[in-house]
């Protein structure tokens, strides 16, 4: 649904990272973890286009200023990478922004008795959070939290109040281990046997490695991707990624925003 | 005082207001579906068609640049028998005309389309796309050459008896010669502009940007580019004329009607508000209304210039 929006909170949360919590209408409420929402920065043409963000939390409070007493809200997680992002991080609480939520297919929880392994990259920890409170009520989560730097690690006291057992790598050793946060989960995984599922979000390459150590220890995989879109409903076909399928003569493109942000790993091609 | 007259009549096809969206923009029309009321614009044109399934061009395939975008999606689409199978159920629920835009990569193809798409009757008409800058074939040949223009659409003017409209590129010296070209050889109209060709480079990567280097400059940055050649093709040839270009507000809309235009396409409006069709016809209606002018047709080429 598309709908307006006031900002309620914007904080930086790390040096170019930004949390900021936003009015939304309740029926928003229903979203499921790994969905994602356009933001139309402002009503003129620059930025032109919205900016997709993956839900990073949602939830109610209890406020004065609506009939029933609640007020619904959803959260987004954002690193500063433009100019679009670079003017969101300027919001304050009463701004106004024009939404486009909840869009996407998200995370399938799958067996609520097994292990459930998060792996997140810098931002792609955003979806994660949402999906992690919702696991939690179930069973195990490790989160595998990577980044170039400890700056780079994000809320993860957030993941262990919920209590998430997380393991860190950073690229210069700043937090937790020096080396790539896919090394220290493939090293957690390997020998190790039972009900197990990975849902994964973050850089390009690390989501491929995941998904590669996945495939190899026959561990059932999501992952959400990220891409350019324009649209974030299907049409523009700006955000496609090939399909497992794929080939010139039969097209297999899958549209992150439409068919993903969230996929099993099988389904794409890696190359 | 009563409700100006928003409708308009375009080849045959009656419009209950002059706002169509752009194909390419609005998937099948049903992507939209959750966001905009489809019976409160005049007609939606689907993604370009071919023959058989496209797979497009790899990615990026898109990239924002100052007042527009760059596409270069490469004409991707599902092929005609998906398109009868899987679309064409939901043209038949709504109560909007569906235009089927379609290129060939050969001139066999145009013909062979045009005369499948003639047996439905889910479509109000057909858009032939020759002028698409981001692939070889399927558009751009045939849309800068007057004599190869003429030819696909004398072939698809003898396979239908459908509306036919033409989709001119603005990618060429002289875009009066290649409208009258179509107009002769039977189009009953024409619309105008596809995306301008551009190109945005990384620089510290020192690479383009997109996959295809190139692509189709599309958004408010090209307004004034498309005002000028619906002008000046509404001068040279009689026959109606769809305006896109940049199209984000009512108020673009009626300078494109004024610049001659009988109906106009809304585009990349549609990606960043996909309700903007309904609201552009809205804002449309309130400056009649605010204006005192009873009817949208009274401002049909009544530039004072």
């Amino acid at each position: 649904m598309q709908f307006k929006s006031m900002v309620l909170s914007n904080l930086e949360v790390s040096p170019g990272y930004f949390r900021m919590r936003m009015t939304a209408p309740p029926a928003v409420i229903g979203a499921t973890p790994g969905q994602f929402v356009m933001v139309r920065i402002n009503d003129s043409i620059d930025p032109l286009l919205r900016r997709p963000f993956g839900i990073f939390d949602l939830g109610t409070f209890d406020t004065e200023f609506t009939d029933c007493g609640r007020q619904s809200y959803l959260e987004i997680l954002f690193r500063v990478v433009g100019k679009g992002t670079a003017m969101l991080s300027r919001f304050h609480r009463g701004d106004h922004l024009d939404i486009l939520a909840p869009l996407g297919k998200g995370f399938i929880p799958g067996d609520p008795s097994g292990e459930k392994i998060l792996v997140g990259g810098g931002i792609g920890l955003a979806p994660l959070y949402f999906l992690a409170k919702e696991l939690v009520k179930s069973g195990k989560v490790r989160l595998f939290a990577g980044g170039r730097s400890k700056e780079d690690i994000l809320c993860i006291t957030e993941f262990e109040r919920l209590g998430v057992e997380t393991y860190v790598a950073t690229d210069d050793g700043t937090l937790g281990e020096n080396g790539l946060v896919t090394e220290v989960m493939e090293r957690r995984l390997e020998g190790r046997s039972g009900d197990r599922t990975i849902f994964a979000c973050g850089p390009h390459p690390m989501l491929r490695a995941v998904a590669t150590i996945a495939q190899r220890l026959q561990v059932p995989c999501q992952v959400s991707m990220e891409a350019y879109m324009a649209c974030g409903v299907g049409a523009c076909l700006g955000c496609v990624m090939k399909g497992c399928n794929h080939t010139e003569s039969t097209p297999d493109y899958r549209c992150v925003c439409k068919d993903g942000p969230v996929f099993d790993s099988l389904e794409l091609q890696w190359d | 005082m009563n409700r100006p007259d928003l409708s308009v009549e375009l080849a045959g096809i009656r419009l209950r207001n002059p706002v169509m969206t752009a194909s390419g923009t609005f998937g099948y029309g049903r992507e939209f579906a959750d966001y905009l009321d489809l019976s409160a614009i005049g007609a939606f044109i689907t993604k370009g068609l071919s023959l058989r399934p496209k797979a497009g061009n790899p990615t990026p395939r898109i990239v924002e640049t100052t007042g527009g975008m760059l596409n270069a999606i490469g004409l991707q689409n599902v092929g005609i028998d998906a398109f009868v199978a899987e679309k064409l159920p939901f043209l038949r629920t709504v109560d909007t005309p569906a235009i089927v835009n379609l290129y060939g990569n050969t001139l066999d193809e145009y013909g062979e389309l045009a005369e499948r798409l003639d047996r439905l009757p889910e479509v109000a008409g057909i858009e032939v796309n020759i002028s698409c800058p981001n692939v070889k074939q399927g558009g751009i040949v045939f849309g800068t050459d007057p004599a190869a223009a003429r030819e696909v659409v004398d072939l698809v003017r003898k396979s239908t008896i459908k509306p036919l409209i033409v989709k001119l590129s603005p990618n060429v010296t002289d875009v009066v010669v290649m409208a009258r070209a179509c107009a002769d050889a039977g189009a009953d109209a024409l619309s105008l502009i596809n995306t301008l060709t551009g190109m945005a480079i990384d620089l510290d990567r020192r690479r383009p940007v997109l996959a295809n280097v190139t692509g189709g400059l599309s958004g408010p940055a090209i307004k004034p580019v498309a005002l000028r050649m619906v002008w000046q093709v509404a001068k040279a040839v009689q026959l109606p004329i769809i305006g896109i270009g940049g199209i984000m507000t009512g108020r673009d809309a009626l300078e494109f009607m004024l610049a001659g235009a009988t109906a106009v396409q809304v585009g990349t409006a549609n990606f960043l508000d996909p309700s903007a069709a309904g609201r552009i016809a809205r804002e449309m209606e309130q400056y009649l209304t605010e204006h005192g002018v009873d009817d949208v047709k009274e401002l049909i080429g009544a530039l004072r210039a």
